[in-house]
C-alpha cells in the first residue's frame, strides 16, 4: 500500500504530465518553426500570396491557407450559429422535459461521428446535392465541406448555449411573464441577453473547432492552396496542408518538413486565441449569478 | 387597435410557431445523422461480409479488406488506454482532492482547459517532433498510442474531476473520522463511488481516439500494411511480448481516408464499408457511455 505522502507525489506528477504535453507542443512548434524562419523571412511568410513549399522553386506565403481556413470556418459558422442557437433556445425554454432528455444525447452523437466519415459524407453526398443546385460546382469545394463542418459543430454550440440559458434564474423569466411576455419574447428579450456571455463563449469555441478541423476539409475541399474568397472553388486550409504534406514521406529537417510546423504554429496561435477568449467569456457567465 | 384577446392569441400563436421551428432545426441534426448512416450502408453493403474483415489491403478493390486496420486500431487503443486511464485518473484525483488553491494549481487547470481545445492535428505535429524523432519511436504503434493518449487525457481528467465533485463532503469526513488517511479515503471510497462517471469519460475519450485520423497521418502511419504485428500474448514463457509496440501499423480511419482519396471509384465502396464498421464501433461505445451514465444516476443518491 502506498504511503500517504508517496501517493500525493505520484498524483502530482500525473497532473504535471498535462504541462509536459503543452511544453512538448510549444517546444516542437517553436524549434522547427524557427529553423523555418531561418530560411524564410516572416514578412514574406505573412504577405506572399503563393504557397508552394514542395516545388522546385518554392514560395512561402501563408495567405492562401489562411483564406481557405477563414472561408470554410465562416460557412461552418453560418450554419452552426443560427441553428445551434435556435436548438438551444428550443431545448432550454420550449421542449418538454422528456423530449430534452431524448434529444440531447442524440444531438451529442453528431459530435461522436469520426470526422473522416463526415469527409466522406461531404464529398459523396452533400457535394452532389449542391451540384444539383449549382451545376458548375467542382467535385472539391469549400462550400460542401463548410456546411458539413457546420452541422458537426451544432452540438458544441447548442449544448454550451443551453447550459448558459438554463443558468438564468427563473425569477427573470417570471418577471417577463408577469409583464405579459410570452415564451418567445421571454426567450429572446430576457433569457438570451442574460446568457449572452455564455452563448458567446459557445460561438467562440465553435470557431476554434472549425479552424482546427482537419479531415472534412482535407477530403472534401481539396488540398491545393488557392487564394480565393469564393466558396464554390477548391482550396486548402492550414490543417489540410499539414495532412497533405504528411502523407508523403518528407525527409526530416528539409524545408518542406519545417513548413508544416510553421503552418502548425499559425494554427496553434489562432486556436489558442479563440480558446482563451471562450474560456474568459465562460468564466464570466458563471460568476454573474 | 387590437383587443387584449387578439394580442394574447397572437402571442400564443408565436409560441407555437417557434416551437415547430425549434423542432425543425433540431431535426436537421437528426436527419443528417440518419442520412449519413443510410448513405454509408447503401454504398458499402456489397463489401460488408466476413471476407472484408479477414483480408489485408489490396490493389484490387474487390479483394481488399481491413484486417490490418482493425487489429491496428485495437492495439493502438490498448496503448492509449494503458497510458491515458491511469494518468488521467491520477491527475483528476490530484486536482480535485489534493491540490491547494494556489497559482500553481490554477496554471494546471487553465492548461488542461486549453489542451482540450488544441486541434488534433497539432498533437500529431508534437508527436512527430517528440515521439518519432526526439525519442526515436518511429512510425510505430507505441507512437500512435501515446499521441492519442495525450489527445484524450483532458477528457479523462475532466470526467474524473466531475465524478469526484458529486460525492458529498460528508463521505470524506466519515472516512477521516474512522482514522483513514487521505489516500485510503481516495482508494477505498472516492474512486469506487465515482467509477461510473470515470468509466463514462474513458469510453467517450476512447471512442474519440478510435475515430481520429489527422494526428496519425501526421506521424506517418501507412495505409498499405500486409501483415499483423507480433501477438501480445505468446505460447512460451513469459507469455507476454512487447514486440508489437514497435511495429508498423495502420488504423481504420486512415484506411478509409486512403480509399476515399483514390481516383478509382471501386475503392469508394471499401471506404463506405470501413465507415460502417468505424461508426458502428464509435456509436455503440457512446451508447454504452450513455447507459452507464444513466445507471449511475440511479445507483447513488446522496
Amino acid at each position: 500500500m502506498l504511503t500517504d505522502r508517496g501517493a500525493a507525489l505520484v498524483l502530482c506528477a500525473a497532473a504535471l504530465s498535462s504541462i509536459a504535453i503543452t511544453v512538448g507542443i510549444v517546444a516542437v512548434l517553436v524549434i522547427e518553426s524557427s529553423a523555418f524562419f531561418g530560411h524564410v523571412s516572416v514578412v514574406t511568410f505573412l504577405t506572399d500570396t503563393v504557397w508552394t513549399p514542395l516545388f522546385a522553386d518554392p514560395r512561402f506565403g501563408i495567405l492562401p491557407l489562411v483564406t481557405g481556413t477563414l472561408v470554410t470556418t465562416l460557412i461552418a459558422l453560418a450554419v452552426a450559429m443560427p441553428i445551434g442557437t435556435i436548438v438551444a433556445i428550443y431545448l432550454s425554454e420550449f421542449a418538454p422535459h422528456w423530449l430534452r432528455e431524448v434529444l440531447k444525447p442524440v444531438l451529442e452523437l453528431l459530435s461522436a461521428v469520426p470526422t473522416v466519415v463526415y469527409g466522406y459524407f461531404a464529398l459523396l453526398t452533400v457535394t452532389p446535392l449542391l451540384q444539383a443546385i449549382i451545376p458548375e460546382l467542382p467535385t472539391f469545394n469549400m462550400l460542401g465541406a463548410g456546411i458539413v463542418m457546420g452541422i458537426m459543430i451544432i452540438p458544441y454550440v447548442s449544448s454550451l448555449s443551453e447550459d448558459a440559458m438554463r443558468a438564468v434564474p427563473a425569477l427573470l423569466r417570471e418577471g417577463s411573464y408577469a409583464m405579459g411576455g410570452n415564451k418567445l419574447l421571454t426567450a429572446l428579450k430576457v433569457v438570451y441577453p442574460a446568457a449572452l456571455s455564455g452563448i458567446g463563449s459557445s460561438y467562440v469555441l465553435g470557431i476554434s473547432r472549425a479552424v482546427g478541423e482537419t479531415m472534412i476539409v482535407a477530403i472534401a475541399a481539396g488540398m491545393q492552396p488557392n487564394l480565393t474568397w469564393n466558396p464554390t472553388e477548391p482550396a486548402a486550409t492550414i490543417t489540410a496542408f499539414i495532412v497533405a504534406v504528411s502523407q508523403g514521406d518528407l525527409p526530416h529537417g528539409s524545408i518542406g518538413y519545417q513548413s508544416i510546423f510553421a503552418a502548425g504554429l499559425v494554427l496553434f496561435v489562432l486556436t489558442l486565441a479563440f480558446n482563451i477568449a471562450g474560456y474568459r467569456l465562460r468564466k464570466r457567465f458563471r460568476e454573474v449569478y | 387597435m387590437r383587443t387584449i384577446q387578439q394580442t394574447v392569441a397572437l402571442r400564443l400563436r408565436q409560441d407555437k410557431w417557434f416551437s415547430a421551428f425549434g423542432i425543425a432545426c433540431t431535426s436537421i441534426g437528426v436527419i443528417t445523422l440518419c442520412a449519413l448512416l443510410g448513405n454509408l450502408v447503401i454504398d458499402g453493403i456489397d463489401r460488408l461480409e466476413w471476407g472484408f474483415i479477414e483480408s489485408y489491403a489490396s490493389r484490387h478493390a474487390a479483394k481488399a479488406g481491413i484486417l490490418a486496420a482493425l487489429v491496428g486500431s485495437l492495439l493502438v487503443m490498448l496503448v492509449t488506454a494503458a497510458v491515458a486511464v491511469p494518468l488521467g485518473i491520477a491527475a483528476g484525483v490530484y486536482l480535485e482532492e489534493y491540490a491547494a488553491k494556489n497559482r500553481f494549481t490554477a496554471i494546471i487547470e487553465v492548461n488542461i482547459a486549453n489542451l482540450a481545445g488544441v486541434p488534433s492535428v497539432i498533437y500529431g505535429l508534437m508527436a512527430l517532433g517528440v515521439f518519432v524523432y526526439a525519442f526515436g519511436f518511429g512510425h510505430s504503434i507505441l507512437t500512435a498510442g501515446l499521441t492519442l493518449a495525450a489527445l484524450i487525457l483532458p477528457i479523462v481528467i475532466v470526467a474524473t474531476r466531475e465524478a469526484l465533485r458529486t460525492i458529498p463532503r460528508s463521505i470524506r469526513e466519515a472516512s477521516y473520522a474512522l482514522g483513514a488517511t487521505k489516500w485510503e479515503t481516495v482508494w477505498h471510497h472516492l474512486l469506487p463511488y465515482s467509477t461510473g462517471g470515470i468509466a463514462t469519460g474513458i469510453i467517450i475519450g476512447l471512442s474519440r481516439a478510435i475515430g481520429e485520423t489527422a494526428p496519425l497521418v501526421t506521424i506517418g502511419a501507412l495505409a498499405f500494411i500486409m501483415f499483423l504485428p507480433d501477438p501480445p500474448l505468446t505460447g512460451e514463457f513469459p507469455f507476454v511480448s512487447f514486440d508489437w509496440l514497435d511495429s508498423d501499423f495502420t488504423v481504420m480511419p486512415i484506411q478509409m481516408f486512403n480509399w476515399v482519396s483514390r481516383p478509382d471509384p471501386a475503392f469508394l465502396a471499401n471506404a463506405a464499408a470501413t465507415g460502417v464498421v468505424l461508426i458502428g464501433i464509435t456509436l455503440s461505445m457512446n451508447a454504452v457511455a450513455i447507459f452507464v451514465r444513466y445507471r449511475m444516476r440511479r445507483r447513488f443518491k446522496w
